[in-house]
């Protein structure tokens, strides 16, 4: 039974990203996974090997898709070749939702290729959702955003970064995708409580929930998906789940990539928590 | 500020080129305080300034693009040395930013502004023009389209005024070294890497591979995809012009004119070349089903 209206993939279990060096392991071993996350940004070219190789990998496993060039804040208008790029691919992966940034990254034609903050205000909430909602339409699948990891604050800002959270999943009517460590990483720097960040968010919401490592520095905490999950990300994970019930959870290791089995064996230590939240759904249904 | 002036004013900070020591300049090109602009619109930490904030995000955005463009020229890196290359990338990427979603495409005006900055290249500015032209069109080898090849009824319709489509991922180029080996024997040593996380550190450096020796001499070079992986194949010169003409768009009869026109070859001799050219590109699938591109 889906956990909300934006989670009907509740038995997705647990995913992993879908990384190069994992290619000939996953080809050669046929490992038992519950399904890969892809970087729609690395598979929307005209053909080549990136597309042989989605192909043979949409043969075995399911799939579903993250972006990270949306830009859903950025305040001028959509670019459609991306987003007509896009469906193609959706079109070719049959992904059930698709993921990307609450942030933004361009402007006047020019991208960064960056994850940049928005300023938490109004404008910025009526601007996003917007977007959110033309993409959603044109695509004309689900969309759910992830929340980012950010190093600023602004000025600007007339509230919490979970009231804009919420404020803008409500108006563009999406999922969220939650990024407990990104949340972690976000309270390091700006000094809030992260367990008020995962108590607060729309619940109601949550389609997908991203869990990954992180470094610190002496003077910050950068979200460097370079590590194992650490302890605090594990207990903000387990309080999630708590919260939206079993929700498709997907590790993220995209730098310092150890063997398959490593990545495999540190993101199957979310099912414990999957395992006691669809035990408690049980008892209630009970 | 409303959100897109908000927008034009964070954009121009965090892609203001940093300092020799990448750095945030504490000054911007027109003597403005970068702190006092930080200050205007970052809120400071216990730990961290407004300026500080800000250059985590300008130091990021300076690390990935360099990164992503080294990534794509490991052997124009190798040739013109790490200093000269970084400070080449820089000019490129200030005069240059990117205007697409992807990062595969941050490097597709390289070779034409090497050509226009030859001061970047120093003495071996022709070398590295060649090795650019050719690293770049290995990125196009790699993944533009392949479509539906021509079959051998559609060979047989041919006559002097046919034009023949060329698959989007072949390349050809006219180059003066022999650098198809001295970038394979760079690339040889090269990992591939996907585009993810948006936390970049550092710059991150590869070691420098030993490179062959190069001495001037024309070669007419092919790049092409088959079966998935890139390939070099070297042309004779009439087989590039010919391919080189088809390519621009000139009709069958025109493009053999073309290639032909300065050659002692006799007419037996152009026709042997002619039918070799046509069964290789043939073989290799490079000549598109008529009407696929429609």
């Amino acid at each position: 039974m889906p956990a909300n209206r934006f989670n009907g993939f509740t038995d997705y279990g647990i995913g992993v990203g879908l990384r190069v060096p994992h290619y000939e392991h996953i080809f050669a071993e046929r490992p038992v996974v519950d399904w890969f996350e892809i970087i729609s940004e690395n598979y929307m070219v005209d053909g080549g090997r990136p597309l042989k190789i989605l192909d043979q990998i949409l043969e075995q496993y399911r799939v579903v898709q993250h972006g990270v060039s949306m830009y859903f804040g950025s305040a001028q208008p959509a670019n459609y070749e991306h987003l007509r790029r896009l469906k193609e691919l959706v079109k070719r992966t049959k992904t059930p939702w698709l993921s990307d940034h609450l942030c933004w990254g361009s402007v006047d034609g020019r991208y960064t290729h960056d994850l940049l903050p928005l300023p938490y205000t109004f404008e910025a909430i009526r601007t996003t959702a917007r977007r959110i909602r033309e993409v959603q339409d044109f695509l004309e699948i689900p969309i759910s955003v992830e929340n980012v990891s950010s190093y600023v604050e602004f000025q600007e800002s007339q509230m919490t970064e979970w009231e804009f959270l919420n404020e803008v999943v409500h108006e563009a009517d999406c999922g969220i995708l939650l990024d407990v460590n990104n949340i972690y990483v976000s309270s390091q720097n700006h000094g809030f409580d992260p367990f008020e960040y995962v108590n607060s968010v729309a619940a109601d919401r949550v389609a997908q929930i991203h869990i990954a490592g992180h470094s610190k520095f002496e003077k910050y905490t950068l979200d460097t998906h370079d590590h194992p999950v650490l302890d605090p990300v594990w207990r903000m994970y387990a309080r999630a789940i708590e919260r939206v019930g079993p929700t498709a959870t997907l590790l993220e290791w995209d730098d310092n990539i150890p063997s398959f089995e490593e990545v495999h064996r540190e993101a199957l230590k979310a099912n414990q928590y999957l395992a006691a939240a669809a035990s408690k759904s049980l008892e209630v249904l009970a | 500020m409303n959100l897109v002036d908000f927008q034009r004013r964070m954009f121009e900070d965090v892609s203001r080129p940093l300092t020799r020591e990448w750095k945030t300049r504490i000054q911007t090109d027109e003597g403005e305080s970068v702190a006092a602009i930080a200050n205007s619109y970052i809120t400071p930490n216990d730990r961290l300034t407004s300026f500080e904030r800000l250059e985590i995000y300008n130091r990021q955005y300076w690390f990935r693009l360099i990164d992503a463009v080294s990534e794509d020229f490991p052997a124009l890196q190798a040739v013109l040395g790490a200093r000269r290359f970084d400070s080449m990338i820089l000019g490129y990427l200030v005069d240059t930013p990117s205007t697409s979603f992807s990062l595969r495409d941050l490097g597709a005006s390289l070779p034409k502004w090497l050509e226009r900055n030859p001061h970047h290249a120093g003495s071996r500015l022709r070398l590295a023009l060649d090795v650019v032209a050719l690293e770049w069109a290995y990125v196009e080898a790699f993944d533009r389209a392949a479509l539906p090849p021509m079959v051998e009824s559609d060979l047989h319709q041919l006559n002097d005024a046919s034009t023949l489509m060329l698959q989007p991922h072949l390349q050809l180029l006219k180059l003066s070294y022999p650098v198809d080996e001295l970038v394979l024997a760079v690339h040889r040593g090269q990992g591939t890497s996907d585009i993810v996380s948006n936390a970049v550190v550092d710059r991150k450096r590869k070691v420098q591979p030993r490179l062959p020796k190069m001495q001037r001499s024309n070669v007419y070079l092919a790049v092409h995809r088959y079966d998935n992986s890139v390939y070099y194949r070297r042309l004779e010169p009439e087989a590039y012009e010919l391919l080189s003409g088809l390519q621009k768009g000139r009709s069958l009869g025109a493009a053999i004119a073309e290639a032909f026109s300065t050659s002692g070859d006799s007419a037996e001799e152009q026709a042997a070349k002619i039918q070799q050219c046509f069964a290789h590109a043939a073989e290799l699938g490079w000549f598109c089903r008529p009407g696929v591109a429609d």
